[in-house]
């Protein structure tokens, strides 16, 4: 079924493809949205990702000043073998200059290499892995939004400080789990603390009775859980199930999004500390932007902080794309230029792209609202602290990307 | 050794879900010959229709248990009346191919207007809290769960398999022509029998609404391990995929415990050894 699937979006793809022909004119410009459209993290990346990148498209004013801006968009099922094969069809048949969003740090590490042999641009804000601005660098990549050594610095070390020396990990059996429970790891184990056990579970899992009480015969004070979207709601639901909580134990939603609280519910996740770096009440900007994008939302949700690293990302992408004057089509020259203008956007503020591809800006310590303070239907978060954007993120002289080392 | 307790436990609630699921595919099967795959859809409806119960019409989880299998049950016996009909006595492919439609159009609706991650939908009071029972915390709603599934399962068990609308339902089954000429509505009881299957999936969808999210993909990711246990049990027969539920949910959470990465695929590997060691299934009757 799955293969129908993607052999049709494949055709109409196709179909697209011979509509727009490239043109010879230099201020053509192809953005390609490639998300989880429909299953686990579709409500945090998906079509909310292609609104926010439509949204950058009208912001950027590059159309009034006679650039031609198309954006397509695909669904890459969570599966790396279907993100490639669309990625090389955007870039080959397409044109597309751009591909941004992409969850699922299995899909997107596959795609790096895609984007790096098509030397196109890459502007990831959905995925985890902390591998895009390390060992997997590439020129081309520009990493938005967070990744799991900063989910474990902000996080992790919070709770060791606050006495959490004990941990035992629920970990999604992928590349985004291992690279988040290796990150956090480390940072237990450099505050003094330690890891007594873990389990690796199946992406995707309805039941997680049988590991979490695996978890609870640890005896570890933290529950770290090294998942996201589907997995991490029903974790932290099922937790509160087997009173784990209240035995005691301390759960860590090591990534946790908005979306995730609304399915969660306040009655059951209140109190859970956890790190984002966007969060639509943060500030006057944030609320305007975040109104925009609710009203044409058909769920009426404000935006994911994945959504909102799709627009700055694409907002700084515009914004170099302006400065060279016209679109090379060259992705490195374009990331290049990326690199040497600062960052500053409504969503997150200033901030760099480092030379190995990482966006540093500032990360948020949240607190989960009890449902008594919470005004609105999606007022959740209390912000309890702020990691600044050049601590938030891998220093430089710790990161293993090749890029650095000329 | 405690910890291995826990699991059968443990194992023994999944295996309710599966048992309560496989049982309607058996039912739906055995008596309609039609191969229903828009029965995780029809589960994720009746997990919804208790949710919309409590949230729209303030209508608590106990009376949700009785209507939201009524109502789903109805959409059942519609759609049975609309389109499965005209496929009797087709092949197996056709009536696959048009629940499986079904089950895609149903889900795409549902996403369309929920999303993916969910909705929450709380425990009720009275099944709130746990027992320790020594070797595990046992969530008393869990418990609930294994015990009113076994009494459902048992019951239908016993309607068609030792009452007399069980003795007409399978002798129409067996020769409908024959049963039509002893003056029983044939078409009608098999309506009624495609309603009773489906009102199943959508009272394990009550039931697993405060366990995991209201979501639209709740079925679609469970009705492919219902599936399995069928085949394993034997398309059609009824203790058969009761027992095979709850012995598979078992075998699941031991794997969950002994080796988690393979709990995914631990069903589909049995499936095949008995696909190859017993082609009809544990239990049964060759076609």
């Amino acid at each position: 079924m799955r293969n129908t699937i993607s052999a049709l979006l494949l055709g109409t793809a196709m179909v697209l493809s011979v509509a727009g022909v490239a043109s010879a004119d230099d201020k053509t410009v192809k953005v390609g949205v490639l998300s989880d459209q429909s299953g686990l993290y579709a409500d945090l990346a998906g079509p909310g990702s292609t609104l926010a990148a439509q949204m950058a498209i009208e912001d950027s004013g590059l159309k009034a000043k006679g650039w031609t801006i198309d954006l397509i968009s695909g669904d890459h099922q969570n599966k790396p073998d279907i993100g490639t094969t669309i990625a090389r069809q955007w870039f080959d048949v397409d044109k597309v200059d751009t591909i941004v969003d992409v969850p699922n740090s299995g899909v997107a590490l596959a795609v790096n290499n895609v984007v790096k042999e098509k030397n196109g641009v890459y502007i990831n804000s959905g995925a985890a892995t902390s591998d895009l601005t390390n060992a997997q660098c590439t020129p081309n990549t520009v990493h938005w939004t967070y990744d799991t050594y900063m989910l474990a610095h902000a996080t992790g070390q919070a709770l060791v400080k606050a006495g959490g020396d004990t941990w035992f990990f629920l970990t999604a059996d992928y590349a985004f789990g291992a690279a988040l429970e290796r990150d956090t790891t480390a940072v237990i184990t450099a505050n003094g603390g330690k890891v007594v056990g873990g389990v690796k579970h199946p992406l995707n899992t309805a039941d997680f009775s049988s590991f979490l009480l695996q978890a609870q015969a640890s005896k570890a004070k933290i529950i770290g859980l090294a998942n996201a979207g589907g997995d991490t709601t029903n974790s932290i639901k099922q937790a509160a199930e087997f009173g784990i909580v209240k035995g005691g134990q301390k759960l860590a939603a090591l990534l946790l999004f908005l979306t995730d609280v609304k399915a969660i519910g306040l009655e059951t996740a209140q109190g859970l500390n956890f790190t984002e770096t966007f969060y639509w009440d943060l500030n006057d900007k944030t609320r305007a932007f975040s109104k925009r994008f609710s009203e044409k939302m058909k769920s009426g949700a404000p935006p994911t902080m994945v959504q909102a690293g799709v627009y700055a990302g694409l907002t700084h992408y515009f914004k170099a794309l302006e400065a060279l004057g016209g679109n090379p089509h060259d992705g490195a020259k374009v990331v290049a230029k990326m690199k040497t203008i600062p960052t500053d956007d409504p969503l997150f503020g200033k901030g760099e792209v480092e030379a190995n591809g990482r966006v540093t800006h500032d990360a948020y310590l949240f607190e989960v609202k009890k449902p008594s303070e919470s005004k609105g239907p999606w007022d959740f978060y209390k912000l309890v602290g702020t990691v600044p954007g050049n601590q938030a993120f891998t220093p430089l002289d710790k990161s293993t990307c090749a890029l650095l080392k000329k | 050794m405690q910890a291995l307790y826990a699991q059968l436990l443990v194992g023994l609630i999944n295996g309710s879900f599966y048992a309560l699921l496989s049982l309607g595919l058996a039912v739906i099967f055995g008596m309609l010959n039609i191969i229903n795959f828009a029965h995780g859809a029809l589960y994720m409806m009746g997990a919804f229709v208790a949710y919309f119960l409590l949230n729209l019409g303030g209508i608590n989880y106990w009376w949700a248990l009785l209507i939201a299998p009524i109502l789903v049950g109805i959409f059942g016996m519609i759609l049975e009346r609309t389109m499965l009909q005209w496929l009797a006595g087709l092949d197996h492919l056709y009536g696959l191919l048009l629940t499986f439609g079904i089950a895609l159009i149903v889900q795409g609706v549902f996403q369309n207007y929920f999303g993916s991650s969910g909705l929450p939908y709380s425990i009720p009071d009275q099944l709130k809290g746990g027992v320790n029972l020594g070797f595990m915390f046992l969530p008393i709603y869990r418990g609930w769960v294994v015990i009113f599934s076994l009494v459902v399962c048992l019951a239908t068990w016993f309607l068609i398999e030792k009452t007399q609308l069980g003795a007409y339902l399978r002798a129409a089954t067996e020769n409908p022509t024959l049963v039509r000429a002893f003056g029983i509505n044939v078409p009608r009881m098999i309506t009624l029998t495609y309603g009773l299957g489906v009102g199943l999936a959508a009272l394990a969808g009550v039931l697993s609404a405060p366990i995991n999210q209201v979501r639209p993909l709740m079925g679609a990711d469970l009705i492919i391990v219902v599936f399995a246990v069928v085949v394993i049990g034997g398309m059609g027969s009824i203790m058969g995929s009761i027992i095979t539920g709850f012995a598979l949910g078992v075998i699941e959470g031991l794997t969950k415990y002994f080796y988690p990465e393979a709990s995914n695929t631990v069903v589909f590997v049995l499936m095949v050894v008995v696909l190859l060691v017993k082609p009809t299934g544990l239990t049964g009757r060759a076609a």
